[in-house]
């Protein structure tokens, strides 16, 4: 057995793409970010509330309904996807002439509620929430034994992720929602219905963040703090990549995870910490993120 | 949302009738009860409001004995300053006589100090530190139903005796799991085993414990010690059944409580071994006292804190009544004391005694997690595997180091 | 003589008032914890309400400060005068590090600097093995101000509390109406002209950063004797969260808001405390509001009604 830094090397391997896994759900959660800030101007802070709703509907569709695992996966992401539309139509819209702190304020403090009312309703405790049967055992991959449904979730993050950065960047759609950013009344003079557009985009976002909430709970307990664990190391995510960047959260989500990883095997106390020595050196030299481009 | 209005009502409503239960005696003294804990952060199901309706419970059965019994509660967010800050109100102004529950161990160590100079009654029974009654012990403070020790003793023992001669550790990287921790360390070196490593990850701010589990199963160890409590204890044996762990390991839940199995489920509890002082199942008390207190708290069965807390209600406000409730206001210490003189009886734990350290000495039972075959009903998870007497459960009086406890 | 306004004046007069008598009607210790939130609250508006920076770790500060006041007074057994100025300059210099590396960023950029150094004061903080880890310092004496007042006594602590939170808020307001802190406020209007008026802006700001930090170390040196303990709560970033609340909800940039803003939420800590589960609902709640509703924060609609500077 060969050893790197004094560390068995398929341990090393194992690690890394342990790493790789949790990066998935980074990247998801700040993709949603990202999409949400790069169009809304809106830090979006009740992400992590919405992503914990995500999985709770899941569970109640499948105990109150009856719903598996897979049609969840369209379901929950849509009913929170509608949950987030009238939170956009009702509150969230009539701050985006304000600064971003108010924006971050009233985020924050929807989260509370969210998180608050769901504690109550259901105890801090959790629910269980089965890996569906397809998806259960696990693989020997020689270096590491390797749950079937940590592949799973990564296939589908990547699948995710891409899907989102073509819409944005490569379609019709997605050139009309830059547009719509960069000069909202122009476009609305070719005729486009941008409140609308928008609305539908912080829709997105959020059913992006419900989604990996559906991913999450056979993993995690469904449990109301589930999101609120994620949400520092999202941000950060997001400003390391460079706010408002597609690319970049993706690229920066996978990469967080991996250093995160490594930090679990050499000095696991500072897991928790190592995101944000890296946003600080980030900041510090490149001070629009990775990915960013400049003001 | 998926709230229906109707438990937001009745919780409204539940919590509107919160502050006060009331035995009423005219001009009598009247004996304040104030239960601290957490009702909002991570420990709301193992604590919380049924450890407040437990309370109240015992109030009730205790009925009226020349005194009036007024129950407060409130929330500590896990905020040290906050507690105190709380703490000091409730002797100073609402002239509170004994303080209950508090969990959290830099909570509980936080209030010792103020209980101390005010010379009042603090009952902990939600908080884990073995340390409580041993270097930070407190002539006005008796500890109820479990400590770090006793988990080491029952769980850690019993697994090496079946077996499970070498450890790897998981644990949270606070206070409390580095006491458990090193408690069961001790434990397994005397009974003959070895500890091949551990992992201390950060907390809170943990979800994704596979990197450590991963590590873990490198290691070669037969036990998977869990140093940690709540939903990281949850999280962690949900992910070591997913790594297949629970195959090559005996996973020892070092501090786990019925709310936690049933939140795990037992298709992937089942197995597990883990102690508790008090399941309702146990005998006749237990059940009986379990359906006086089920109809109050549908969703959430008693576990050992709750039952702890009915038991150490009952038993304050029988030594009120034997010293007469006007001397157990004036003087903590006193009325300590008498407590520690007192024989306990109740339906939660039997009769059991208190040591002059103020460690309560209940039984520890040592049970395995049924499986869903096996499991007849609605929280019927336990079944009994050992049961070590509260005379040896608990460190021996001479090891603990209280300042008032002369070798 | 603080560049008070008439109405300004006449409301720092309520206020002192109000700090005089309140002690004879409330619960003091309670009113001892509203007063250093209040100060820390006061430390951090001068940055957000005059330098235009929010910061988001400003519970390092007022942590550290915290610690490092009731180490000296544990071990040391020193004056509490002593205690509490250690907590301040500990405050002031870790300000001075942490502050020369962020104040080069600005707007969110700045927000999140400041978040990720303080993350890393927290980490320290739980690994260091003085601070007592997840325990904290523990039963801390209050012990004697000029070896003359006894502090264990509530009213007398109150009093030095009191006279502390005083001089801070003067303190800010001083360094608001002095030259310097007209140069602040050009910065925060146009910085772009100030540095072509010849003003090294980075300075100023590095400054006004380092009397905030003092002042928020004071504060939590402050409160660690009243409570006599410090824990890892004082350098969360909850309690970061908290003081930006504070300061919103009594109106940014206002003299008086961060006071009013303190009030209500400790107030609400204290008797929400009761009400369990809400707790976390309601202030949620309050927060969205005050957002939607009330963006002047209390005293700045306050103020806006009476067309007055509060």
């Amino acid at each position: 057995m060969f050893m790197i830094f004094g560390i068995p090397g398929p341990l090393l391997f194992g690690q890394l793409l342990l790493g790789l896994i949790n990066g998935a759900f980074y990247a998801m959660l700040s993709l949603g970010l990202a999409v949400i800030f790069g169009m809304l101007n809106i830090i979006n802070f009740a992400h992590g509330a919405l992503f914990m709703m995500g999985a709770f509907v899941s569970w109640m569709l499948l105990t109150y309904v009856g719903i598996g695992y897979f049609p969840s996966l369209i379901l929950a992401p849509l009913i929170v996807g509608i949950f987030g539309l009238l939170l956009e139509k009702t509150i969230i819209s009539r701050l985006y002439k304000l600064d971003h702190l108010y924006g971050l304020l009233l985020t924050f403090g929807l989260a509370l509620v969210i998180e608050g009312l769901f504690r109550n309703a259901y105890g801090s405790s959790g629910m269980p929430y089965r890996i569906p049967s397809v998806l259960q055992g696990a693989t020997n991959l020689g270096f590491m034994y390797m749950p079937n449904y940590r592949g799973w979730v990564v296939l589908v993050a990547v699948v995710v992720c891409l899907a989102t950065w073509a819409i944005i960047e490569k379609t019709s759609l997605g050139a009309t929602l830059r547009a719509a950013t960069e000069n909202a009344p122009l476009v609305q003079a070719f005729g486009v219905d941008v409140p609308r557009l928008i609305t539908l985009t912080y829709a997105g976002g959020v059913a992006l963040a419900a989604f990996a909430g559906v991913l999450a709970a056979p993993i995690y307990s469904v449990n109301p703090n589930m999101g609120t664990n994620f949400i520092n190391t999202v941000f950060a995510v997001v400003v390391i990549g460079g706010m408002g960047s597609i690319m970049g959260s993706i690229v920066t989500g996978f990469a967080l995870g991996v250093i995160e990883g490594l930090t679990k095997v050499f000095y696991p106390q500072a897991s928790a910490t190592v995101v944000f020595l890296v946003m600080v050196i980030v900041l510090l030299t490149r001070p629009r993120g990775l990915f960013g481009k400049a003001a | 949302m998926t709230i229906s209005r109707r438990t937001l009502l009745s919780a409204a409503a539940a919590s509107s009738a919160l502050p006060l239960v009331r035995a009423r005696a005219q001009g009598a003294p009247t004996i304040k009860i104030g239960v601290l804990n957490d009702q909002s952060g991570p420990y709301t199901n193992t604590g919380g409001v049924t450890s407040v309706i437990c309370t109240k419970q015992a109030v009730e059965e205790f009925g009226n004995k020349g005194f009036n019994v007024e129950v407060i509660s409130a929330d500590h967010q896990n905020k040290p300053d906050l507690a105190v800050s709380i703490v000091r109100q409730w002797f100073d102004r609402d002239g509170v006589d004994m303080l209950l529950d508090v969990p959290t161990s830099s909570v509980a160590l936080a209030v010792q100090g103020v209980v101390k100079e005010k010379n009042k009654v603090y009952l902990n029974v939600g908080a884990a530190s073995a340390a409580l009654t041993g270097e930070q012990c407190s002539p006005n403070f008796i500890h109820w139903c479990y400590d770090t020790y006793m988990l080491a003793k029952s769980t850690g023992g019993a697994m090496v005796k079946a077996g499970g001669t070498s450890w790897y550790f998981l644990t949270a990287d606070y206070a409390f799991g580095k006491q458990l921790q090193s408690d069961t360390t001790a434990l397994v070196n005397a009974a003959g085993g070895k500890v091949m490593g551990s992992s201390a990850y950060p907390f809170p701010g943990t979800t994704d414990f596979s990197s450590f589990l991963v590590q873990a199963q490198s290691s070669g160890a037969k036990v998977l010690g869990l140093c940690n409590a709540g939903g990281d204890t949850v999280n962690s044996i949900k992910q070591a059944n997913e790594f297949g762990l629970n195959k090559s390991m005996k996973l020892a839940a070092m501090l786990m409580f019925i709310t936690d199995v049933h939140a795990l489920g037992l298709d992937v509890a089942q197995g597990l071994n883990l102690t508790e002082s008090f399941y309702w199942n146990l005998n006749d008390r237990t059940r009986a006292f379990t359906n006086r207190v089920k109809p109050k708290t549908p969703n959430n069965w008693p576990n050992m804190i709750h039952a702890g807390c009915y038991s150490a209600t009952l038993h304050y406000l029988k030594t009120c009544a034997d010293m007469g409730a006007a001397e157990a206001k004036k003087d903590g210490v006193a009325t300590v004391n008498r407590m520690k003189k007192m024989p306990v009886d109740d339906d939660c734990f039997g009769k059991t005694t208190i040591r002059e350290d103020g460690r309560n000495l209940v039984p520890a039972y040592l049970f395995q997690v049924k499986t869903p075959a096996e499991s007849k009903g609605p929280w019927d998870y336990y079944k009994t595997v050992v049961e070590t007497p509260g005379n040896e459960a608990f460190r021996p009086l001479a090891d603990g180091h209280c300042y008032f406890i002369k070798a | 003589m603080f560049g008070f306004s008439r109405a300004q004046s006449i409301a720092f007069l309520a206020m002192v008032a109000l700090i005089v008598i309140c002690p004879y009607v409330l619960y003091p210790v309670f009113l001892m914890r509203i007063l250093c939130m209040a100060l820390f609250a006061c430390a951090f508006n001068l940055m957000i309400g005059y330098v235009g920076l929010l910061s988001f770790g400003h519970a390092a500060f007022f942590g550290m400060g915290s610690y490092i006041a009731a180490w000296t007074m544990k071990n040391w057994q020193v004056d509490a005068v002593v205690a509490i100025a250690l907590g301040g300059l500990t405050g002031a210099a870790l300000g001075l590090v942490l502050g020369y590396l962020a104040i080069r960023r600005s707007g969110i950029y700045f927000a999140m600097i400041t978040l990720a150094l303080a993350q890393m004061v927290y980490f320290f903080c739980l690994q260091a093995p003085f601070t007592g880890g997840e325990d904290g310092i523990q039963q801390v004496p209050r012990g004697t101000l000029f070896g003359v007042f006894d502090l264990s006594n509530d009213m007398t602590m109150y009093w030095v509390v009191a006279i502390i939170f005083i001089l801070g808020f003067l303190m800010v307001h001083r360094i608001i109406h002095s030259p310097f802190g007209q140069v602040l406020k050009g910065i925060r209007e146009n910085e772009p002209r100030a540095i072509s008026l010849g003003y090294r802006t980075d300075d100023y700001k590095l400054i006004a950063f380092v009397l905030s930090c003092l002042i928020a170390g004071v504060a939590g040196g402050t409160k660690a004797l009243v409570f006599g303990i410090a824990t890892l709560t004082d350098v969360h970033y909850a309690t970061s969260g908290e003081v930006v609340l504070m300061t919103l909800l009594g109106g940014l940039g206002t003299v008086f808001g961060p006071i009013m803003g303190a009030t209500v939420v400790v107030s609400m800590e204290n008797y929400l405390a009761q009400f369990g589960a809400w707790v976390t609902v309601t202030q949620g709640v309050i927060f969205m509001i005050c957002v939607l509703a009330f963006r002047r924060g209390i005293i700045g609609e306050i103020g806006g009604y009476l067309r007055l500077a509060l």
